[in-house]
């Protein structure tokens, strides 16, 4: 293997150990000794990959958008698909994450948005999660050429489909849901399509 | 007296504003250069022959230059279609070169009447029947209106029997090779999404909110500059786009957006490369750009 992809797996393995230590902890309670304990690493050695344990905090989350981002792509490049099916991928996408993969969500929501001030300098504004928010803007512009959704600010179309997301997917990882998550994506969609349609 | 051995230029009207006739009047060496031509008949100049003359005497001319959209029936000059005439000197001519958005693509006339009037061999960006015909020898210089010294240096080449190399639509790519956006000293606003608060601000860019269409149009305008000068964009008015086929689009003052995503791409740049850069650009706020470059005294 050369170093090069070496290294890379590497970084890839810390990511996804801090990434569920710091969603099952939280981002204060956990320390780099924790996730080099984790994955049987020195933690001087983590320091050669991740300067801090901010930069690691910053990196996740670009790495979690590119993640989410790469599956919303996939989405978008089924030409044939209609935008409430397009909308139907998208919900049911994030739900599966939020249930296989919940650390990725739970990420996004408790450390990402409750942490602000580890997001600063290079992770400005949205620069570390651009990778997702690309692709729902491409998902948007889309749905509008094509005369589906109705044209209008971009934030406000994405808080009613996003906000609305990830408000499921705290109360599911709060277990306040009565149902399990997958059973709303219908519903969900549903709701979404009626709401920015034409 | 012998006999003339300089290029015969014929000059033809039809559906027009005169617009690039008196673009090409500001040539700044419009009287050295075209004395190097012999203006067999011009609708403004003096010339040799009369519009009678050309229509109905079987006159011979190496350039055929129009001017204007065209319809098949409709357009009578001395009762006579101006589309035939236009196409039976253009059958003659070594070169028949469509100046002008309007002879080009059908421009602004064109959209009177779009069943009917159109280019001399493009309506909007198709090729109609005469372009089968005069393609080998077709070069468009669309504009509103072409600047001079498209028409100065295009007929110099042709003088000089240099090779004219051209694009899908037939213009020159010396002149329509470049983006208008290039040169355009708001190139720094642009990379960084600052737009423009207002037309005529000297910060700013305007193809965010204003319909500024410069970085997908095909003109030299920010490189040669108008009147030596200055440009549309370098005043702090949009490009309208007036080169390319789709001119004049609705709405010239605003850009068309999709959920705040400029319908429009910049030319050859894929939807999502230039969302990931804006998205990062946007994230900075550069103070500089966001301040008046003279900050004068009160």
């Amino acid at each position: 293997m050369k170093a090069e992809t070496k290294r890379s797996k590497k970084k890839e393995s810390i990511i996804k150990a801090a990434l569920t230590l710091f969603s099952l902890n939280g981002f204060h309670k956990t320390t780099i000794p924790d996730i080099a304990r984790r994955i049987g690493m020195s933690t001087g050695n983590i320091y050669n990959y991740f300067a801090s344990k901010d930069i690691l905090a910053q990196e996740i989350i670009k790495y979690t958008s590119e993640v989410l981002g790469t599956e919303i792509r996939k989405i978008n490049q089924q030409k044939t698909l209609s935008t409430h099916e397009k909308i139907h991928k998208i919900v049911e996408v994030y739900f599966t994450m939020a249930t296989k993969k919940p650390e990725m969500i739970e990420y996004f929501l408790r450390v990402y948005l409750s942490h602000r001030e580890v997001f600063v300098g290079e992770c400005d504004k949205m620069i570390c999660v651009a990778g997702f928010i690309t692709e729902i803007m491409i998902f948007f512009a889309d749905g509008v050429e094509c005369g589906d959704l109705r044209d209008q600010d971009f934030f406000s179309a994405f808080g009613l489909f996003m906000g609305y997301l990830g408000g499921m997917a705290f109360l599911n990882g709060e277990a306040i849901l009565p149902r399990a998550l997958e059973d709303y994506i219908d519903d969900i969609a549903y709701n979404i399509y009626n709401a920015l349609k034409t | 007296m012998a006999r003339s051995t300089k290029l015969k230029i014929l000059w033809l009207q039809s559906i027009t504003c005169n617009g690039n006739t008196h673009s090409f009047f500001s040539h700044p060496n419009f009287m050295t250069l075209m004395q190097k031509f012999e203006v067999i008949y011009h609708p403004i100049l003096d010339s040799k022959y009369s519009l009678d003359n050309v229509i109905n005497k079987k006159l011979t001319c190496d350039i055929l230059v129009l001017e204007g959209a065209f319809r098949e029936t409709g357009m009578q000059k001395a009762d006579r279609e101006i589309y035939e005439i236009a196409k039976s000197y253009a059958k003659k001519a070594k070169h028949v070169i469509t100046v002008g958005n309007c002879s080009t693509f059908g421009g602004v006339f064109r959209l009177y009447d779009p069943e009917s009037i159109g280019g001399f061999c493009f309506n909007d960006e198709t090729p109609n029947e005469a372009y089968k015909l005069f393609k080998r020898k077709l070069i468009s210089l669309p504009g509103c209106p072409a600047h001079p010294r498209w028409i100065g240096n295009l007929l110099s080449m042709i003088l000089s029997q240099r090779q004219i190399l051209l694009d899908n639509f037939h213009r020159p790519i010396e002149v329509y090779g470049y983006s208008a956006h290039a040169g355009c000293p708001r190139n720094e606003y642009f990379e960084w999404k600052v737009d423009s608060k207002n037309y005529g601000h000297k910060e700013g860019c305007l193809f965010y909110e204003y319909g500024c269409q410069a970085p997908y149009t095909h003109a030299n305008c920010n490189k040669i500059l108008w009147n030596e000068v200055s440009s549309k964009t370098r005043v702090g008015t949009p490009c309208f786009g007036c080169t390319e086929p789709y001119f004049p689009k609705k709405d010239l003052w605003h850009t068309n957006t999709l959920m705040g995503i400029p319908a429009t791409m910049p030319m050859d740049v894929p939807r999502r490369a230039y969302l990931t850069i804006t998205g990062i650009a946007k994230s900075f706020s550069i103070k500089r750009l966001n301040e008046p470059i003279i900050k004068y005294k009160k």
